[in-house]
């Protein structure tokens, strides 16, 4: 197992030093270069030799491809345009925000995902099957800022039951000492600001899972159909167990691999989900930070946004193909 | 980003790949035919595909204004903007420019349509040309065009849209080119794996053994045979790129001019009247909703006609 782990984490290398030459060639392909990329509308001649100068984009483009690499390798992605701070330090301190975003959107995409879709296979044809059909299908087609606009305009804006913004009111004063408000709070002994950071994290979550949840409560229907009518399920039935035991051990049990699988690809809508929906709640996550860096043409942020969710993509598929092994022993990792 | 993700029996397996003697091409598409008008999901997905066009296409005869029109402004206050059916001549109100929200809507219908025609065959036809070269001439070549595409594959598609889009610069077209760039490495793997499924079928042996060359067995044999899959994705790539169109243009990447009729960017603006007229935020949504909701159960029925087997059932 550990050979396995220790050869797809090899894997990635080659992926990595790919993107990077992707993310190399990028900018530089572009008409102007990439100093008009950075400059924008403000691009003047003189503005650009200075960019070039400063940034090193006169250099041959072998020598700038390795100082790069360099630099990456050592963890320096440069500075964000935007605050002129180093771009790691950027993302480590809106970091926790995201990740505790993601996990409350994760667990609510779970904890109704999976129930949904097998109640709808297990109703198959019935009500609660529509239901399940018809969330599983406006999940991928509402869009995830039409969805928080809705769910702030009426859990906020009209009903006033949760803050249509931000992390933490502001008349809380926590301390933060590892940046995830629940956390803190709860480590601290707090309980009111951590109350209040969950309180924060409820519609942005909601809005969040919207597309996972749909996802995952299809997947788990069409897995269940399909184990339900399967051989064994047949004998055990007969055999008469418990509807209990037929339905954990043998119905769910075999019915979770692609679902498990479906929830490790989550992980790509979970971020690009972020974006769109910490900007609506005014969140200050990475999302949010990209959102802006987009919009202010910061490409070290960018740039560096893109290497960090490629490694935290592959990583978490390394995990997902690692977990087969635990749910069905019959699965072993190559 | 949001389109489902395709069942593992289509992007594994060729669809309704030839079975039996007398299965010739024509009746396996009437086949899907048949079983697409049977499916009511697939008709509705058809009805609303179908308005939604007919809308956009009529767009100049049904509008009482030009999308860029701005009728109503002397209505506008700081304060106030007049909603539905509160100002004779504006049905759905104004918008904060003074714009007709109707005219806007059906305009907008219009300019989702070309973008996601334009980004869907922009990633089409590139995503074709290389899961093709890929799957035809294999070894090196095949290897070097998989290696990028897992690359792109794993930055997750809105995203790599959005990074095409902030380099390309704030055009209408940026948005198209990028969105469009962002789905070819999705059908370059669809397009390849489905053909490699295909080489190993008896007709493709039966034209080898005939003598035909690597090329034309490719262009008259396996492509026609390998397309099902591709206008599956093609459809539910619509639903997307309506989607992220619109996610692009809230994100600020649209260009052009405020007032421009587009769904994405009347959502975006009506974010800072959320309170005061929620309106503006709520029918540009659902016209994105509806939209991306009909191009959906077209290529889910769509699937499922063309493959049997992949349906959950």
């Amino acid at each position: 197992m550990l050979r396995v782990i220790g050869k797809r984490l090899l894997l990635l290398v080659p992926t990595l030093l790919g993107l990077s030459i992707l993310l190399f060639a990028w900018v530089r392909a572009l008409p102007g270069g990439p100093a008009s990329a950075l400059l924008g509308e403000r691009a003047t001649p003189e503005a650009i030799a200075q960019i070039n100068e400063a940034y090193g984009f006169d250099r041959p483009l072998i020598e700038q491809y390795f100082t790069y690499i360099g630099r990456l390798l050592t963890g320096d992605f440069g500075n964000s345009v935007q605050t002129n701070r180093p771009v790691l330090d950027e993302f480590a301190t809106r970091f926790p925000a995201t990740v505790e975003l993601a996990i409350v959107a994760l667990v609510i995409a779970i904890a109704v995902g999976i129930p949904l879709g097998y109640l709808g296979a297990k109703y198959y044809g019935k009500a609660l099957d529509h239901v399940s059909v018809v969330v599983s299908l406006l999940g991928v087609t509402i869009p995830v800022f039409f969805l928080a606009f809705i769910l702030k305009w009426i859990f906020a804006v009209q009903l006033g039951w949760f803050p249509p913004d931000g992390r933490q009111d502001v008349r809380i004063d926590a301390t933060h000492a590892t940046g995830y408000y629940v956390l803190d709070g709860l480590l601290t002994g707090e309980l009111d600001a951590a109350w209040d950071a969950i309180v924060h994290l409820v519609l942005p979550g909601l809005a969040l899972a919207s597309i996972p949840l749909a996802i995952i409560a299809r997947i788990t229907r069409a897995s269940v159909l399909q184990v339900y009518g399967a051989d064994y399920v047949r004998t055990a039935r007969a055999k008469g167990l418990l509807p209990r035991i037929i339905r954990d051990r043998y119905i769910l049990r075999n019915a979770m691999l692609p679902v498990v699988t479906t929830i490790g690809l989550q992980l790509g809508l979970l971020i690009s989900g972020a974006v769109l929906t910490e900007t609506v709640f005014n969140f200050a996550g990475i999302g949010q930070f990209l959102a802006d860096a987009v919009f202010r043409r910061d490409f070290p942020v960018l740039q560096g946004f893109i290497i960090f969710i490629a490694i935290l993509y592959s990583l978490i598929n390394l995990i997902v193909d690692v977990s087969y092994s635990l749910i069905d022993p019959r699965v072993r990792v190559q | 980003m949001t389109a489902l993700p395709p069942s593992p029996a289509t992007a594994g397996a060729a669809p309704g790949a030839p079975s039996s003697g007398a299965d010739t091409g024509t009746s396996r598409w009437r086949d899907a035919w048949r079983r697409l008008r049977r499916n009511p999901q697939g008709i509705a997905g058809a009805v609303i595909v179908g308005l939604f066009v007919l809308v956009a296409v009529l767009a100049p005869l049904l509008a009482p204004y030009a999308g860029t029109a701005l009728p109503g402004r002397a209505e506008i206050t700081p304060t106030g903007i007049p909603g539905i059916g509160e100002v004779p001549g504006f049905p759905l109100g104004l918008d904060r420019f003074g714009g007709d929200v109707l005219s806007k809507l059906i305009w907008g219908a219009q300019a989702s349509l070309i973008i996601g025609l334009v980004s869907t065959a922009f990633g089409l036809i590139g995503g074709m040309l290389l899961g093709a070269i890929a799957g035809t001439f294999r070894g090196w070549v095949d290897a070097a065009i998989m290696r990028v595409v897992d690359i792109l594959l794993s930055v997750p598609n809105l995203l790599l849209a959005v990074s095409i889009a902030a380099v390309l610069g704030q055009t209408p077209s940026a948005v198209m080119i990028a969105i469009g760039a962002s789905q070819v490495p999705i059908f370059a793997r669809l397009l390849r794996s489905t053909m490699l499924a295909q080489s190993s079928s008896d007709y493709v042996l039966a034209a080898r053994t005939l003598g035909l060359g690597k090329g034309a067995i490719t262009i008259n044999h396996v492509l026609p045979n390998s397309m099902g899959p591709v206008i599956v994705q093609g459809t539910l790539t619509l639903a997307t790129a309506v989607i992220e169109a619109a996610a692009l243009s809230f994100l600020g990447l649209g260009g052009g001019r405020p007032e421009t009729a587009e769904w994405g960017r009347m959502l975006t603006y009506a974010q800072n009247e959320l309170a005061i007229a929620p309106q503006l935020a709520f029918l540009p949504g659902i016209c994105i909703a509806i939209t991306a909701l009909g191009f959906t159960l077209l290529g889910e029925a769509l699937r499922e006609a063309l493959d049997p087997r992949s349906g959950a059932r």
